[in-house]
């Protein structure tokens, strides 16, 4: 009993460090969200009078459906396509070439690159007057557009930002997953006469599938939690086109200071991003080949 | 001989695939420096000038001298050393005890630790904001950093690393008198120095590109960090395109330094710590 009091005891004071950190930043924060998602707030954000769900209930309007639409969009635009982009480009990295090590670090570079600059080189190339992005529509014989202004591609030009960011690290871990497949699948392969796609589609794309299951859970939390490209290209306009929930949380607090109506959506959001996850695990793990 | 020609062309073809899918993956950032390097007429030149002719590189000199850059580096680096520093040590302290050390509630004290990966930090930020503006630790490098100094990945990584040293190593330390805070740090440590080196690229990356928690409580210029400098200089009229990329250059600089220099350990590490 009083060893093991001991062993407690010390080991507590490795752990005691985190622990503190994560109570007085993670779990506290939480349970005060929750708190404050049942009240209406002064102006400095104290709980003022108790109001139930009456939060909740506001959450019908169609300001905050809008968001939650504008989120799942967005989400649908951008993991798809990184995804595949993605694997394309860690396919390309992983051909046995000389100097191929160059392209690897060219197809990752991204993953140095923060949301805040990548938002601000993006907007330049955005510039309908004087962007290259205009510019090669132009030469194309194409309509320029009028991107991150215009509501209608707005979410779509934030999108192409972040697609763009990720990139880099989902063509990282990729290229890792293909650099672990063992050699001799492939030279059995080349035996058999296997050419280039029958090897990728029966060999390469089976045994990255628990990569890409990965990258896919990472993704899409990812999109939901951006916020950067948001709020430095478009402040959730133009008329709501780019108000995500997490734009739309940081708005209402922040600007608006309706702490409680915040909570609430910053719980929905807890609650959406936790089923997803449970979600994506269960569903895709059967169909994933582990090795 | 024929073969020989065939793969002759395939490897040529390889080569220009490559090369142009390169070309539209680095468009950005080769245009962000092009454009840190044009001289303000060629910046606002339609159609845009994608090659700077007679680079100007004092368009760098005149970026930190026109904002308050160094003071944004400054803040950014030392947030983020900061908090990279604080990660190592607390994660160094509870992966050693969740390897090496058995005690009631270990496995429930891990999962507690696992399930902070599974709360947005949206999901905390206004109760986060509001108490750390209501202990005056707006502006200050205490709100910039404490928050983040734990962090259940960089526990589960270094534990991954400790539970591949050879339990017999602990054991025979342990009997010959060694106590366990001098085996994390004369044994344990210095043989995980590639999980530590790992850890470090990837926190001070993701401090270093921080945007939403440093623009909810930073307010004074002195106090800002190069991400919303950067984002706030795009918004300063006065400022020509050619400057505002030069200040997107410049803070691109450190991260891009160590994604050189710590490429190699990152993918190893952070792989090792997704499948295994």
């Amino acid at each position: 009993m009083w060893k093991e009091m001991r062993r407690l005891g010390e080991a507590s004071l490795y752990l005691l460090p985190s622990l503190a950190i994560f109570t007085a930043f993670v779990f506290v924060p939480l349970a005060r969200t929750i708190g404050l998602s049942l009240y209406a707030t002064d102006p400095i954000g104290r709980p003022a009078v108790f109001v139930g769900l009456g939060q909740y209930l506001r959450l019908a309007s169609p300001t905050f459906l809008n968001s939650v639409q504008v989120t799942f969009l967005f989400v649908l635009y951008v993991v798809p396509a990184t995804l595949l982009l993605a694997l394309a480009l860690a396919v390309l990295g992983n051909l046995r070439l000389r100097r191929i090590g160059i392209f690897r670090g060219l197809f990752s570079s991204s993953i140095a690159v923060s949301g805040a600059t990548a938002s601000v080189i993006f907007l330049l190339m955005y510039n309908p007057a004087i962007g290259p992005l205009n510019y090669l529509l132009e030469s194309l014989g194409l309509p320029t557009l009028r991107w991150h202004t215009d509501a209608s591609t707005a979410l779509l030009s934030v999108a192409l930002t972040t697609i763009w960011l990720q990139l880099g690290l989902n063509t990282i871990i990729l290229l890792a997953g293909m650099q672990g497949i063992p050699e001799e699948y492939y030279e059995s392969a080349a035996l058999d006469g296997a050419g280039f796609l029958t090897t990728l589609v029966r060999i390469t794309l089976p045994l990255v599938s628990p990569t890409l299951f990965f990258l896919a859970v990472v993704d899409v939390l990812a999109a939901f939690q951006t916020f950067a490209p948001f709020e430095i290209m478009t402040k959730g306009g133009p008329i709501d086109s780019t108000n995500t929930m997490v734009y739309s949380i940081y708005r209402e607090f922040y600007f608006n200071g309706q702490y409680g109506f915040a909570a609430a959506q910053s719980v929905v959001l807890f609650i959406v991003m936790l089923l997803l996850t449970i979600l994506q695990f269960r569903v895709l793990e059967w169909r994933v080949f582990y090795q | 001989m024929r073969r020989a020609i065939g793969r002759r062309i395939r490897v040529v073809l390889s080569y220009a695939v490559l090369t142009a899918t390169a070309a539209v993956v680095v468009f950005p950032l080769y245009y962000a420096v092009a454009t840190s390097l044009l001289s303000p007429v060629e910046a606002s030149s339609y159609p845009p000038r994608l090659v700077p002719l007679q680079p100007r590189f004092q368009n760098f000199a005149q970026a930190m001298r026109q904002a308050p850059l160094a003071r944004y580096l400054f803040n950014s680096v030392v947030q983020s050393s900061l908090v990279t520093v604080g990660q190592l040590a607390t994660a160094s302290l509870a992966a050693f005890a969740f390897a090496f050390l058995t005690f009631r509630g270990r496995h429930l004290l891990f999962l507690v630790f696992l399930s902070t990966m599974m709360i947005p930090w949206e999901a905390t930020i206004i109760p986060n904001y509001l108490l750390v503006r209501s202990i005056g630790w707006s502006d200050s490098f205490a709100g910039l950093t404490v928050p983040f100094v734990a962090t259940a990945f960089g526990t589960f990584l270094l534990r991954q690393f400790f539970l591949s040293i050879p339990r017999d190593l602990y054991d025979a330390a342990t009997i010959d008198g060694c106590g366990n805070f001098r085996f994390l740090t004369t044994i344990a440590l210095p043989l995980a120095r590639p999980a530590l080196g790992t850890l470090a690229v990837y926190s001070f990356l993701q401090t270093y590109n921080q945007y939403l928690w440093p623009l909810l409580i930073t307010s004074n210029p002195a106090m800002r960090t190069v991400q919303i400098g950067i984002a706030v200089l795009r918004d300063e009229e006065r400022f020509a395109l050619n400057i505002v990329m030069a200040g997107v250059v410049i803070v691109l600089l450190p991260t891009f330094l160590l994604f050189m220099l710590g490429n190699r350990q990152l993918i190893r590490g952070l792989t090792a710590g997704a499948f295994k």
